[in-house]
């Protein structure tokens, strides 16, 4: 099988180096989970694969495309992206915001064609937010804004979705939901997904990869009932974790203990 | 409760409408504006010391425009064609460029409170004008091209005070601005007072703003800030995903250093030449983007020409405000801006701070 992402011996530095050699590659529907404990340079990862940040050495490509050699117009067209936070001081409707989402497809100067306004409700639909779609994104809850971000990044049907930390404003039902629409997407869209996340139970349920980043390098990079293990996350994050296998699903599942067994 | 209740349902009605903003709703506000600026410039050319009636006015345009006798009182036709009409056309064309200098500088700093004069991007333009103004036949600058470069080392001198360890900061920026023009603000006086003896307006005319003298640049101004102004409105689209962010823009595929740099130089330009004609006036960029916005949203496709046209119409009519209250004698504009946009700026800050 082909793969849709490749990432090749990036190497990223910023008064230390915060990316050493980190390569992996993502097919087709693939959901990859990034783990690793803060300050790992999961953030920054995702922002070379988006392109924000250009690495020092290494290629990322999207669809066999080195991402240097696109505009940042054709890469939009290709990728869509969620940060951690984005606020705004300006009072922007969710509508207009989602949106902005489909700018790569327009004239720089105009209005939206029918099309994108077409996608942006469908984007909002999808993400139970279209009822507040007139509100100002800046009198919105975290968790709705959080979901309205989510509805502009598949708004442009981006083949690659990256997304750093999506859940983390939500509560467990919101976090699933979004994570079953993301499923239904990688089924539906042929989209592939890069997430950060701290959720190391739904990634285990939700993701074909797990990939382990400590200090900017790979530590494990696999499917999640082959590199989740009890070892390898206790090495990851330096906690005292136990891992064991969901009974309803067979995907591992990660239980922290307070006690300090591990010394 | 029901109180509570109701202007829940009310703000659910008006936002309704808004849900975007479309081609009608911007030419539906573009053309209101553009009535209600007309009627104003016909207001402000009838009054005065002598009142024309508006008859007259139409009569004299038409006479300019195609050279046929207007049949009406020489002075009359003097007061209209040389001093009413051009201090309306400057006035016009100076509220407009300030208020889209504003826009465009809140959108690129990401901050509402951004404004040409707070930042002290206008009255250091002020100092590179009376530079020139001093010095110009020697160095070969015009009073214009001096402001513009005035502005622009400003808004960069600013931007770097302002910058955190964490990107720019409201609060850090507009610090910084207050101080940059304070001291800018030191160097006018000095200069006016210790080098200029009569040759220039006076210190206070600088500060404050004067829309009675420099009638014979309003041509090539006007041309200038006009292609300024649509140049701005030309990166509206970008600007709006500049508003959320300069990662997110970029990775949503717009070309951030380019319409950065080519909107911090153009509304450093139209603030210059702005500067360059009529002096310091201050606030015009902050007050108008924002009624602009409370009123019909933040897309800038509508704050950029909306600003333009309210713009206009507020310095118009702070300047006929400004020589009438107290005929003869004239208040400078700068000063009635100034007792509005103070108010506002503070509620402004207040409300943020929440």
């Amino acid at each position: 099988m082909t793969s849709l992402l490749r990432v090749r011996d990036i190497n990223f530095s910023y008064a230390g180096p915060i990316l050493q050699g980190v390569s992996f590659d993502a097919a087709e529907a693939d959901i990859v989970a990034v783990l690793g404990p803060n300050g790992s340079g999961k953030s920054t990862l995702l922002k070379t694969i988006v392109g924000i940040l250009s690495p020092k050495s290494g290629t990322v490509s999207v669809e066999s495309r080195d991402l240097a050699k696109l505009s940042r117009r054709e890469a939009a067209q290709l990728i869509g992206y969620v940060a951690q936070e984005s606020a705004s001081m300006f009072p922007l409707t969710a509508m207009e915001y989602v949106l902005l989402g489909r700018f790569a497809f327009g004239k720089l100067i105009g209005f939206e064609s029918d099309e994108d306004v077409r996608e942006a409700t469908r984007a909002m639909e999808l993400t139970e937010t279209y009822s507040f779609k007139s509100r100002p994104i800046s009198e919105l809850s975290g968790g709705e804004r959080q979901r309205v971000m989510f509805a502009r990044a598949i708004a442009s049907r981006p083949r690659l979705l990256v997304l750093d930390e999506p859940a983390a404003n939500l509560d467990i039902a919101h976090q699933v939901k979004m994570l079953d629409l993301m499923k239904r997407l990688t089924q539906e869209r042929g989209m592939t997904v890069v997430l950060v996340t701290h959720e190391l139970n739904l990634a285990a349920e939700f993701a074909t990869r797990v990939l382990m980043l400590k200090s900017g390098r790979v530590h494990a990079f696999g499917e999640p009932s082959q590199v989740m293990t009890q070892r390898k996350l206790r090495e990851l994050f330096e906690a005292n974790l136990m891992v064991d296998v969901n009974p309803m699903s067979g995907a591992p599942r990660v239980t922290v203990s307070a006690s300090d067994a591990l010394h | 409760m029901r109180a509570a209740a109701m202007t829940g349902q009310a703000a659910e009605t008006r936002l309704w409408m808004r849900e975007r903003l479309t081609r009608r709703r911007l030419a539906i506000t573009i053309a209101s504006l553009l009535v209600i600026l007309a009627v104003l410039s016909m207001a402000a050319i009838a009054i005065g010391s002598e009142h024309i009636a508006f008859g007259e006015i139409l009569n004299v345009m038409v006479s300019e425009i195609t050279g046929r006798a207007s049949g009406i009182q020489p002075e009359h036709q003097t007061i209209i064609a040389e001093i009413r009409l051009p201090r309306v056309l400057m006035a016009i064309i100076v509220g407009a460029s300030l208020s889209v200098a504003g826009a465009g500088y809140q959108a690129l700093l990401r901050n509402p409170l951004a404004d040409p004069y707070i930042l002290g991007i206008s009255t250091g333009a002020a100092v590179g004008a009376i530079l020139a103004t001093l010095y110009g036949q020697a160095l070969f600058v015009s009073r214009p091209l001096a402001a513009f470069v005035g502005a622009l080392v400003t808004i960069g001198v600013v931007y770097v005070l302002g910058r955190g360890r964490q990107g720019t900061s409201t609060d850090r920026l507009i610090l910084a601005g207050v101080i940059t023009n304070s001291f800018c603000s030191s160097i006018v006086i000095f200069l006016l007072t210790a080098l200029a003896g009569s040759r220039l307006p006076s210190a206070f005319s600088w500060l404050m703003g004067d829309m009675s003298g420099e009638f014979r640049l309003i041509p090539a101004a006007f041309v200038l800030m006009a292609a300024g102004m649509v140049v701005i409105f030309g990166c509206a689209r970008s600007l709006n995903l500049l508003m959320i962010g300069e990662e997110d823009a970029l990775a949503l595929g717009v070309d951030v250093k380019r319409v950065k740099l080519v909107v911090y130089i153009t509304a450093s330009l139209i603030t210059g030449a702005s500067v360059a004609i009529s002096g310091v006036i201050g606030f015009v960029g902050l007050i108008i983007p924002h009624a602009v916005r409370l009123a019909g949203g933040s897309d800038n496709r509508l704050v950029i020409p909306a600003s333009a046209l309210a713009g206009a119409a507020f310095l118009l009519l702070a300047d006929t405000a400004g020589r009438t209250i107290v005929a003869p004698r004239e208040i400078h504009v700068g000063v009635i801006t100034a007792l509005v946009g103070s108010p506002v700026f503070v509620y402004l800050l207040l409300r943020r701070m929440d």
